[in-house]
């Protein structure tokens, strides 16, 4: 669609429900997947309750989208950086977050992992890689 | 340098679009293209023509139509922020049924490939909001 190549990163910093941010960021997310860019996805603060595994909301009658993070390989979204400092800040470790993966087709379609911890000195610098952020 | 601009919040509730609509209006003034405005979550409510500020406040729906008339900007509403916020223009009225159409002077309405093209066109995209 374009022949520019763009770093692409959505940031997402708040919880999932309470206010409508993180479901619309997905929006964009699968949007954007058409566009041929090159995509990451980085969760800071309460954006790491997004990737939250169980995810309930049957009491508070919000729509749950929980699942539509384990779509995210299939619209070629390979890149999740979870930050450990707000992951650890909430209580919080890699376990209790979903099993989020993609297949490389370039490995014999091997099953490969999509979240990458990372500290916060780490996500600066992926972040500085970007040419954008979107900020959700 | 050619900006594109994403509103993220509604007027009057919150700052982020005096602060969007101040910086498109300096960067214009000083000689930069603003390629689109995106107007994204609440911010679709930017593009509402009912909204009736009192008299000795800014008309921040009214400014936004007449920079977007001085200088021919393109300014988007989300259609699927749209959809659920009740921001209608003649083709979704039509389309969802409805009696009336609400988009204000200077607004369209488009999809979210919009803005991952301001995006990839635009050499800064600058996000208003939280």
């Amino acid at each position: 669609m374009s022949e520019t190549i763009k770093k692409f990163m959505y940031l997402n910093r708040r919880a999932p429900y309470g206010t409508i941010y993180a479901w619309e960021s997905l929006e964009v997310v699968l949007i954007g997947a058409a566009f041929d860019q090159d995509v990451s996805l980085a969760f800071i603060g309460d954006g790491v309750y997004q990737l939250l595994e169980g995810q309930d909301t049957s009491e508070s009658d919000m729509k749950n989208f929980s699942t539509t993070y384990k779509a995210l390989g299939d619209y070629d979204v390979t890149k999740l950086y979870v930050e450990k400092e707000s992951l650890e800040e909430r209580g919080l470790t890699l376990d209790d977050l979903m099993p989020l993966t993609w297949e490389d087709e370039d490995d014999d379609w091997a099953e490969k992992d999509s979240i990458r911890l990372v500290s916060r000195a780490e996500l600066a610098d992926v972040l500085d890689d970007q040419d954008i952020i979107y900020s959700f | 340098m050619k900006f594109a601009i994403q509103v993220n919040e509604g007027p009057y509730q919150h700052q982020a679009t005096d602060s969007a609509y101040q910086f498109a209006k300096a960067a214009l003034d000083a000689g930069h293209e603003i390629m689109r405005v995106f107007f994204y979550h609440d911010g679709v409510n930017n593009g509402t023509n009912l909204t009736t500020p009192p008299q000795d406040d800014r008309n921040i729906v009214n400014r936004w139509s007449e920079l977007g008339k001085a200088h021919d900007l393109d300014m988007v509403v989300c259609v699927a922020a749209a959809q659920r916020r009740g921001i209608v223009d003649e083709g979704e009225m039509q389309r969802n049924g409805k009696d009336a159409q609400n988009i204000a002077d200077g607004f369209r309405i488009s999809g979210l490939g919009q803005l991952i093209e301001a995006g990839i066109q635009s050499e800064r995209l600058m996000v208003f909001g939280d």
